[in-house]
């Protein structure tokens, strides 16, 4: 309730501001005779403004987590709190009890003590609020007062607006990628933790994975978590099946927009491919596991092969080809799209007839491109999971046909994440030891990727 | 309504264009241009910027094909055989009829990959040591084969300028055309490599008939043999370059070779 004020507060004075530095920049070209403002009358504004922002969001951070701590503590400095238990659990409660009535979330208290501390409570409160206030006008009148008297017609306004919104995108993007950062540290320091309860020789060869999350964390059975068939069915229906369908399907719908396609066509096949990528892949997961699953075993049974599983790596593999596509397609698309049309007509000139061209010289000079778009399937093909979790079982099986029932990595983590174990079990932090290998193996391919299409930009230069 | 010199001798056209007509959806680049193009000289086409000179060349070996706005009216002969009948197969027409661009524009593959890109398209080597003498050849007769036969597996495109334009004039030679088309092919070059991309025409025009597009009058003077003077999607005026250079029939040439406009 008084974050929010506060924040409109801020806004409040922020464009007071704004408006003050405008009105003073005017002022100085209305009295100067022949005056040159150094910026426009808008960036005094911003300047003033971003002063009075940029400090009170620090304040603002600082206050909230520290107003509820102080508020608490001039409470407990209440005589009314002497008799309390000095057991910090019991203590609490009690406290939350009168903080729960005081800021009106509750009506009554069950324990008497904590009636007792309602007023103080409330006491309390609205002094901080005040406080907290008082100190925003004050820092937005300080810190808007600074940059106002600053203010001159020769002023850089602009360049130190600039250098701010430069500090605010650098900001930015430190967030992705601290994220990432932390991400990783997060799932190293849980992967160590496995890696202290099954050794990593075990995890990384052995070939059966059935995890037992009832036992004993101690007396887990290290040969139970060989994560090989894992690896093997991610990379089958991720890198193998996904790919024999999305690679030539991918090539050939690029070829076919960027060289025979007639504008009119083109305009309208490009898009509808790309609405294959923006298809939720929960809705392919029911399309994989309602329809094609059962028409690929029965298709099976048809034609004498027994045994097929209604929850197959091909069904999988298949729809997670068919989404795929579009990032194949898209990035072989824009790569021959690339190629300088002196090639073209080089080649066409020389006689070649337009597959002759195509598959000697646009294909060859866009190859870098076609990769790197391949990798970025593959990549995202070994890290999805909805399509395998509806398709494709949760059976870990060493196996290459393609119609048994299959599992992958990002399975694995889901369904040990979910299960009963705890976070003391090897069954449950397998979960980040799988994570990590996956998030090592994408991190490689799309590193790969970035190097080849590197290469691939230099080409023609 | 193209002035033809009188002292222009009759020969055997290679290529006859009649009333030719080129446009780009409802534009005319071109306006029922006839001329005859003899085998065994250079002709030069020259103009200002825009007069159509280069359209009516890609006309020539039907590049305008890749153009989906582009058509063309009129008859083109190659050796009295009309280019535009649906009988002709363009792979033939473009394999007789070779061009040279005004970029230089070998595929990013080995220098070797260049030249022999052409004969592996239309069958002309048998096995690897005839393919290698057809390279060898067409560098030769490039005057490139010196400056790289040691890299043939180097990139094409890690060549200068000058050697690539000679690498495109060798990958266009090496398929052994009748006609060759130079779009402009000194006009990214140095005046160094000008010179020697001159040099190599002046030494191919005993085998070949060449069409050269040119901005330069000089270079037109120096290489031709023939030039004809295009303005707004007409020839002006046809005859032996020394004649068009030093007795000029037609107003409008002669304010273009003495630099009045263009």
């Amino acid at each position: 309730m008084s974050f929010s004020l506060l924040l409109l507060l801020t806004i409040g004075l922020a464009l007071a501001g704004w408006l003050a530095g405008r009105a003073r920049a005017w002022s100085f070209r209305k009295t100067g005779e022949g005056v040159r403002l150094a910026a426009l009358p808008n960036y005094h504004g911003w300047y003033v403004a971003l002063w009075i922002v940029g400090p009170l969001l620090a304040f603002l951070a600082l206050w909230t987590t520290l107003a509820p701590n102080l508020v608490q503590q001039s409470v407990l400095a209440d005589p009314a709190a002497a008799g309390l238990p000095a057991f910090d659990f019991q203590r609490n409660a009690i406290l939350a009890q009168a903080r729960a009535v005081a800021t009106g979330l509750a009506t009554t208290t069950t324990h008497p003590d904590a009636a007792a501390l309602v007023e103080p409570y409330r006491d309390a409160i609205s002094r901080y609020r005040l406080i907290g206030i008082l100190a925003t006008l004050a820092i937005a009148i300080g810190a808007g007062a600074f940059a106002f008297l600053r203010l001159k017609p020769q002023f850089a306004a602009r360049t130190k607006v600039e250098r701010i919104v430069l500090a605010v995108l650098l900001t930015a993007s430190l967030v992705a990628i601290l994220t990432t950062l932390g991400i990783l540290v997060s799932l190293v320091f849980e992967t160590i933790r496995f890696f202290g309860m099954i050794s990593p020789l075990d995890f990384l060869f052995g070939t059966t994975w059935s995890p037992d999350p009832m036992t004993a964390p101690t007396s887990a059975d290290p040969t139970r978590y060989g994560a090989i068939p894992l690896f093997w069915g991610t990379i089958f229906i991720g890198a193998i099946i996904a790919m024999v369908v999305a690679i030539p399907l991918g090539l050939m719908s690029a070829i076919y927009l960027t060289q025979y396609a007639r504008p009119s066509w083109r305009k309208w096949l490009k898009p509808a491919l790309e609405i294959l990528a923006g298809v939720p892949t929960v809705v392919y997961g029911y399309f994989a596991a309602l329809t094609v699953a059962p028409a690929i075993r029965d298709a099976a049974l048809a034609i004498g092969i027994s045994g097929a599983s209604s929850e197959s790596a091909l069904a999988a593999g298949l729809v997670m080809g068919v989404m795929i596509i579009p990032f194949v397609s898209s990035m072989a698309d824009d790569s021959i799209a690339a190629v300088p049309q002196a090639m073209r007509d080089g080649s066409l000139a020389m006689g070649a007839t337009k597959s002759e061209t195509i598959r000697r010289v646009l294909i060859p000079a866009a190859l870098p491109g076609i990769v790197a778009g391949v990798m970025l399937a593959v990549s995202r093909a070994i890290g999805e999971t909805m399509i395998v979790v509806m398709a494709a079982s949760t059976a870990a099986n060493l196996s290459a046909n393609p119609l048994e029932s299959m599992t992958t990595v990002t399975v694995q983590i889901v369904a040990m994440l979910t299960g009963e174990g705890s976070f003391d079990h090897p069954a449950t932090l397998s979960a980040f030891a799988l994570g990590f290998v996956l998030f090592m193996v994408t991190l490689a391919l799309n590193f790969i990727a970035l190097r080849v299409v590197k290469r691939f930009r230099e080409a023609y230069e | 309504m193209t002035v033809v010199h009188p002292n222009l001798e009759v020969t055997d056209a290679k290529i006859r264009a009649r009333d030719v007509s080129v446009f780009y959806g409802a534009k005319k680049a071109i306006d029922a241009v006839s001329i005859d193009i003899p085998s065994k000289y250079v002709t030069a086409f020259i103009g200002p910027s825009g007069c159509g000179k280069s359209t009516f060349l890609r006309a020539l070996n039907r590049m305008n094909d890749t153009i989906p706005s582009a058509r063309v009216e009129g008859i083109i002969e190659l050796d009295g055989e009309d280019i535009y009948t649906s009988g002709m197969d363009v792979v033939q027409l473009r394999a007789r009829v070779g061009m040279v661009f005004q970029k230089p524009n070998p595929f990013p593959k080995t220098i070797y990959e260049n030249i022999a890109y052409g004969p592996r398209i239309h069958g002309l080597a048998e096995g690897k040591t005839e393919l290698d003498a057809i390279v060898e050849r067409s560098l030769r007769r490039a005057g490139l084969w010196n400056e790289v036969k040691d890299r043939l597996t180097d990139s094409g495109t890690a060549l200068s300028g000058g050697q690539q334009q000679r690498l495109c004039i060798a990958r266009a030679i090496a398929v052994d055309p009748e006609v060759i088309l130079m779009d402009e092919p000194c006009s990214a070059l140095d005046p160094i490599a000008t010179a020697k991309i001159e040099e190599l025409i002046d030494e191919l025009r005993g085998n070949y008939a060449i069409v050269i597009v040119t901005h330069s009058m000089q270079q037109a003077a120096r290489v031709s043999q023939r030039t004809a003077f295009f303005h707004l999607g007409n020839v002006v005026e046809y005859g032996r370059t020394s004649d068009i250079f030093t007795n000029p029939l037609e107003e409008r040439t002669k304010d273009y070779i003495t630099g009045r406009y263009g």
